[in-house]
């Protein structure tokens, strides 16, 4: 007998109104219903409105010629491409900067992490300073720094500097040599694969080795020789067809060669730089996490400092870093949209801005902006949360 | 679903009221503050927009656009970030150029008094949204009058302010002398122009390649062009005058003869409003038929009484009562000559020869002095 089926007494005589699943349940549909009806409402009001106000509305402008030049575009595109193509392009300048970017950032916040626990006063000075500066900072601001400031002080490309007569550095960005594959350049292409596809499976196989025998192998030593010594073999092989085109100043800028843009550069660097002051903070919260006992059982196991580093802590302190780790790779990804600042041509330049105003579809292409950020958000964080439960602790 | 009567708050909406024209004044000296604000503002006028467009019906049952701005008491204008000439603040803090005086003519013909009107800073790419969503009244931003922006945006072109057309500047010692010998530069501009799409097409047409940068504002073009990060940079020509004044030494630059684009740039006006079309619209003419017939803001009160010629009377509105089809006083034309002056006045006092932009009149001046300006009469 419970109070809550009311004086009508037993459980089963409680009316389909009164049971709390159905009324949970129904309620929620309600709500369903009205979240639904807004945004159908919504979406149809909007629709009418853009209609009677004549203002252009749907995603056929896509296929539209967009008529406009990009300066960094990693798959083919002229002005004679569409809007569509543009929008790649715009997108993989932002996943450019965004892989680049968390790839230099991870280093360099590991290395400031580690550093900040050091027992050495300089590196422990000096990474605090990098933290408290770079953190403190608002990322814009960095940004305008290293493309103003750093820019303004390079030197025209006539006056270009130049590194070994390869390379030349200036105001209109690093200017690399482009190699060239001839004949048989194949083969080398394939030598180097077969060269770290053996490595890792030397390494492996060391490793098992090790396990079973104790002994360990001269794993660097041979590593080394296989990487440089089977492509090396291949390019006397086949009479080295690989060359480069050295690039060559013609005119106002320079001929051949590949070119970073330096609006590439002072937006990767700042945001790498950026975010790597965070990172640090959350290694550094990562490692102290871990309690002192694991290190001096470790050192009394006779692991060295190193070892005891690589081997015993960061592994553990893998799961407390992890999770503010992946929203910081997050938070890069979204402070790349402040590409605009320096016009860097990335999906918010090139996409929600010039392409936006041709088109003038306002609402379609900001819909569409934000549902890529929110993807490539999401993916980012579908990676890390699987990796995340590969490193979590895992009970016995 | 109840419409725009139940949501006519939101259609007004209060959440993006304008920016006093002071404050924004003081904050172009602080570019990092404003961009962000920029950024904002631009996420916010595209929510506005769709937010206007999803709750309410345009049209019928909401305030006229003229109604709304008289019970508000001023003109919302929509002007640049700061064009030299065009629109920019002064050392006084205060608007100044063409495109501000052109809303201040406006905002004299409504309320006889041209400081009733509040500016808003629009990046090139942020100012049609801005005009669709109703966050400002008119578009005043030397803007060029093309197709897609008339027929496809929700918009109204009303006339042309200033003819102009696109040029290149470049350093002096770059020793060239025409744009045809530009194949190979960097070139910078600001994105969300028409400029950046005649920029592709001249060089295509001509088999040159180039390289574009393309920033979000002017400032940004004009720093990056100074620090050397391109050798050309491209926009109409009197914003050319206008921005070379910014540069560290004006003097080392020079802009190339070719025009390649037609530029008619003008005031914008959101579709739907035929009333506030139509004065936006005379607006310009009154102040283009005041030049011709050589009614300026020093002679007006002598004119309005003692004219005879019944042109003048007509645009005084001492005879007909033209203002009252407008929805404004029949003494809208006297009002706008006596608080601004004709377009002579206004032109030579923003870009004309006796200013730091030095731009003569050419295809500016009126039709009968050897120019294309040329305004329907008011009869």
């Amino acid at each position: 007998m419970t109070d809550l089926a009311g004086p009508a007494g037993g459980h089963e005589k409680t009316t389909f109104i009164n049971d709390p699943k159905v009324r949970s349940i129904g309620l929620q549909l309600v709500a369903l219903i009205v979240v639904i009806f807004l945004g159908w409402s919504f979406a149809e009001n909007a629709r009418d409105n853009l209609a009677a106000q004549k203002i252009a509305t749907g995603f056929g402008f896509l296929d539209n010629t967009a008529g406009f030049g990009i300066n960094q575009t990693l798959i083919p595109y002229s002005e004679t491409s569409t809007y569509g193509r543009a929008f790649i392009v715009g997108l993989l300048n932002t996943i450019l900067v965004a892989v680049v970017g968390i790839f230099i950032a991870t280093i360099i916040g590991f290395l400031v992490g580690i550093g900040r626990l050091s027992k050495n006063f300089m590196v422990r000075t000096i990474s605090t300073v990098y933290v408290e500066v770079l953190r403190n900072l608002p990322p814009l601001f960095q940004i305008l720094f290293w493309y103003l400031a750093v820019l303004s002080a390079m030197p025209g490309p006539r006056n270009s500097i130049s590194v070994f007569g390869e390379i030349f550095i200036s105001n209109r960005g690093i200017i690399i040599p482009r190699p060239l594959f001839g004949e048989g350049a194949g083969i080398v292409v394939w030598a180097i694969g077969l060269a770290i596809l053996g490595v890792i499976l030397f390494r492996h196989w060391a490793a098992s080795r090790q396990e079973e025998t104790g002994r360990r192998l001269p794993v660097l030593w041979v590593s080394l020789c296989v990487l440089i010594g089977l492509p090396l073999a291949a390019m006397i092989a086949t009479g080295f067809p690989i060359s480069f085109e050295v690039p060559e100043l013609k005119g106002f800028n320079f001929v051949g060669g590949v070119r970073v843009i330096p609006e590439f550069v002072a937006l990767t660097l700042a945001l790498a730089t950026y975010t790597a002051a965070f990172i640090a903070e959350n290694v550094r919260a990562g490692i102290q996490s871990v309690s002192h006992g694991q290190t001096e059982a470790a050192h009394s196991l006779g692991l060295r400092h190193g070892q005891t580093l690589r081997l015993v802590v960061i592994p553990q302190a893998m799961r407390v870093i992890i999770p503010p780790l992946t929203s910081q790779y997050l938070n890069l990804t979204k402070n790349s949209s402040l590409a605009v600042g320096i016009g860097y041509p990335d999906l918010v330049a090139v996409f929600a801005g010039t392409s936006l105003n041709q088109t003038g579809q306002a609402i379609e292409i900001i819909a569409i902006t934000m549902g890529v950020y929110l993807l490539l958000s999401i993916i980012t964080a579908i990676i890390m949360n699987a990796y995340n439960k590969r490193v979590a602790l895992v009970e016995r | 679903m109840t419409r725009c009567r139940k949501f006519s708050a939101a259609c007004e909406l209060p959440f993006l009221s304008p920016v006093p024209s002071r404050t924004v004044a003081a904050e172009t000296s602080a570019p990092i503050r404003m961009k962000k604000a920029a950024i904002m503002k631009r996420l916010l006028s595209t929510f506005a927009l769709a937010g206007a467009m999803g709750l309410c019906a345009f049209g019928a049952q909401a305030a006229t656009k003229l109604e709304q701005v008289k019970s508000k008491g001023f003109v919302q204008c929509g002007v640049s970030q700061g064009l030299p000439g065009f629109s920019n603040p002064n050392d006084k803090g205060e608007w100044s150029g063409l495109d501000v005086e052109f809303c201040r003519a406006v905002a004299a013909a409504i309320f006889g008094d041209a400081t009733k009107v509040k500016f808003t800073p629009l990046s090139a790419k942020d100012r049609f949204t801005a005009l669709q969503s109703g966050d400002i009244d008119i578009l005043s931003r030397n803007t060029t009058w093309t197709i897609t922006r008339d027929t496809s945006l929700g918009l109204n072109f009303t006339g042309v302010t200033y003819y102009d057309g696109q040029g290149f500047m470049i350093r002096k010692d770059k020793k060239v002398n025409s744009a045809l010998e530009l194949s190979g530069a960097s070139v910078c501009t600001q994105t969300g122009t028409t400029t950046e799409q005649n920029l592709a097409d001249y060089f295509r047409a001509n088999n040159m390649t180039y390289e574009v940068i393309a920033f979000a504002t002017n400032d940004e073009v004009v720093k990056a062009y100074d620090a050397g990060r391109c050798d050309v940079l491209t926009t109409d020509r009197s914003g050319l005058a206008g921005e070379r004044l910014k540069l560290t030494n004006p003097d080392d630059h020079v802009v190339l003869p070719e025009i390649i684009s037609k530029e008619p740039l003008g005031p914008v006006v959101a579709h739907g409003d035929d009333q506030w079309f139509d004065i936006v619209k005379w607006v310009l003419f009154a102040q283009l038929n005041a030049e011709e017939l050589g009614v300026n803001s020093k002679n007006v009160d002598d004119q309005l009484k003692n004219a005879t010629n019944p042109e003048i009377k007509r645009l005084l509105g001492t005879e007909g009562k033209y203002g009252e089809g407008m929805g404004i006083g029949n003494d809208w034309g006297y009002l706008i000559i006596k608080n601004v002056g004709n377009y002579a006045e206004m032109y030579d006092r923003t870009v004309g020869p006796d200013t730091p932009l030095k731009l003569s009149r050419g295809l500016n001046a009126l039709w009968n002095k050897g120019g294309i300006q040329y305004a329907p009469p008011i009869r």
